[in-house]
């Protein structure tokens, strides 16, 4: 069963095409990730999939409702964090949620065991009685996730859940979500950050509102052209200054201890190991490399490709 | 420039809150013409530090030399000689690219012959030029971004200090972000840079690792990677969460995550790869060959930072 279902989504402020004729279909039970450089739509589609934006073409299911002819079932049954941290500051992490509950008009008794369970789960019970304004980072978001579940949607929306925040927070976040699935909620988030996509069971690449890819992270990596070739070198810059205009080269990366090079043919380690030794570049090793999906990312953004 | 490596040295410093020490006789230096990567949870200390090496605050105890001046006697020449680039966007929303950069070049003292041609040197680098006459606040947060490292470097500083500078930012603006401040190192800048991003942490040539007021690790990129050991192993498993709770049971299994349907683990005291994967088998887990993986600074810094409690705050 289909939990999200995307057909021709457009929508236009103007003559930008901030969401362009996307379509993708979201599993149950799948945590599928939205990528993509800033501007690229992921916001805008995250909120036509809320039904808060009206598409300008096309449409969506979303959790069985129709985001065009019924937006307000949607937001009965999808949960949204959005980017932007929207409780009340002067409320403590157990009046917010009441509060939200009583939004949704939840059964009292109910929603009582949902609050004790999900405080027990996101270790926030011991500051139950703490203003949200007086939380960390971290925990701001996990009360804003608590909040976005307190009425028990099948999805689930998060716009960028974890920017900012360090990767000790963003376990135990990720820790929290882990479980969701099997509970019945799909979730769907957007993400800047590589790692995090890469903790998605399927990922959409997306660019100028367009969805360039569809595939698991591993099968994004594969389709990156070229074979990769990483060079470990004290002196990766300098390894980069001789590479530089070599036929076929097709992207080449800095790092702190090595160079990670893409090159365009065969024999790509043989080829980069020759034009170094013979430049005097000292290195350790050349050996071929896994490419990653900051890799897939980078090279189907600039080959601008379709799905 | 003509400073003696190294650029920072920073000794024993302490700055305390009260009874909190946010800063607890940390030590380090970053030599000329280094990228210098400064990691740690949210609240260990590495902004109070930024803003003791920038002398915006000063030292319970301990000493700091920027480019071989004293941060406590000579304040006034070291801002001249370091650019500084907040976590948050902190220029005038209600001016310009142009006119920020104008603005923050005069108040740094760049030569009025000069500022013109760095102000369209930074801009055509930074692909800023087709912005030049937005206003700053209606940017998006990545060329804000770039906007604010312009304005730090326009006076050519021998030290640049960035305290999570790309925030929120994308792939491709950050490696292209990281670009830039390697052409600036390989030019003799200093520079030490805060992050949660991990994979820019390998971009840097050196790290330090700091967590409740103290420096826990220091070193290379594969320095630091070995700290987060080599018993780590890869499984694809079907259902997922449940391979996941599985494994949170199994003894001697440590620090089990999901990536999407792969199951990543430690092992220790004795147990196998082998042997997780069997029992998770037994439990009615699909799930194929552990495969070993190579440590990431990620794993280096969650190795680094156990905690037992589940509480991070």
């Amino acid at each position: 069963m289909q939990a999200v279902s995307v057909t021709g989504l457009s929508r236009h402020y103007g003559t930008t095409r901030a969401v362009d004729d996307v379509s993708f279909e979201v599993a149950s039970g799948e945590i599928f990730g939205i990528v993509g450089p800033d501007g690229a739509g992921k916001t805008t589609l995250m909120r036509l999939l809320a039904g808060i934006v009206t598409p300008t073409s096309g449409g969506a299911m979303v959790a069985g409702c129709d985001v065009v002819a019924d937006p307000e079932a949607v937001k009965q049954r999808i949960g949204y964090l959005s980017q932007v941290f929207s409780l009340y500051r002067d409320l403590t992490i157990g009046e917010n949620i009441d509060f939200v509950a009583d939004l949704y008009s939840e059964d009292l008794v109910r929603a009582g065991e949902a609050k004790a369970r999900m405080l027990a789960m996101t270790g926030l019970a011991p500051f139950v009685d703490r203003q949200a304004g007086r939380l960390s980072g971290g925990m701001k978001q996990k009360l804003g996730l608590m909040c976005a579940l307190i009425h028990r949607p099948t999805v689930l929306l998060l716009d960028e859940p974890t920017t900012g925040v360090d990767p000790l927070s963003r376990r135990d976040f990720w820790r929290i979500l882990a479980d969701l699935p099997s509970q019945g909620v799909t979730i769907v988030l957007s993400s800047p950050y590589m790692d995090e996509a890469s903790r998605c069971h399927r990922l959409a690449l997306m660019d100028h509102g367009r969805v360039l890819a569809v595939g698991s992270a591993a099968e994004l990596a594969a389709r990156v052209s070229g074979q990769m070739v990483e060079v470990v070198t004290p002196d990766p810059r300098g390894a980069l200054r001789v590479l530089e205009g070599l036929p076929g080269l097709l992207s080449a990366t800095p790092f702190g201890d090595a160079l990670h090079v893409r090159l365009d043919g065969d024999d790509a380690v043989a080829r980069v190991s020759a034009v170094l030794a013979g430049a005097g570049v000292v290195f350790s090793e050349a050996r071929p490399a896994e490419a990653s999906l900051e890799d897939a990312f980078i090279d189907l953004v600039g080959r601008g490709e379709t799905a | 420039m003509s400073e003696p490596a190294p650029a920072i040295v920073v000794r024993d410093l302490v700055k305390r809150f009260g009874a909190f020490a946010a800063v607890d006789h940390v030590s380090l230096s970053v030599a000329r013409g280094e990228v210098f990567g400064f990691l740690g949870p949210n609240g260990c200390g590495k902004s109070t530090t930024i803003r003791m090496i920038c002398g915006l605050l000063g030292p319970t105890s301990g000493s700091i030399e920027v480019a071989g001046l004293d941060v406590r006697t000579h304040a006034e020449q070291i801002r001249a000689r370091v650019g500084y680039v907040a976590q948050f966007f902190n220029l005038y929303r209600d001016l310009t690219v142009y006119e920020n950069l104008t603005f923050y070049g005069g108040v740094y003292g760049v030569p009025r012959a000069e500022l013109r041609s760095r102000v369209e040197h930074w801009c055509e680098r930074l692909d800023l030029s087709r912005y030049g006459r937005v206003l700053s606040g209606e940017l998006s947060t990545g060329v804000q971004r770039s906007l604010a490292l312009a304005a730090a470097v326009l006076h050519e500083p021998a030290v640049l200090l960035l305290d999570e500078p790309t925030s929120g930012v994308d792939p491709i603006a950050r490696r292209a972000f990281f670009d830039v401040i390697g052409e600036l190192a390989d030019g003799g800048t200093s520079i030490l840079v805060t992050t949660h991003v991990m994979d820019e942490a390998d971009r840097c040539g050196r790290l330090a690792l700091m967590d409740r007021g103290k420096l826990v690790a220091e070193g290379t990129p594969s320095e630091i990677r070995a700290m987060g050991g080599t018993d780590i192993w890869q499984v694809s498993a079907d259902p997922p969460s449940r391979a996941l709770t599985l494994a949170e049971q199994h003894p001697g299994v440590d620090a089990p995550a999901l990536f999407g349907t792969r199951l990543q683990f430690r092992v220790s005291d004795g147990t196998t790869a082998v042997a997780v994967a069997q029992w998770l088998r037994d439990q009615g887990v699909t799930c194929d060959e552990p495969r070993p993986v190579r440590a990431t600074i990620e794993h280096a810094f969650l190795q680094l930072l156990r905690r037992d409690d589940g509480d991070n705050e």
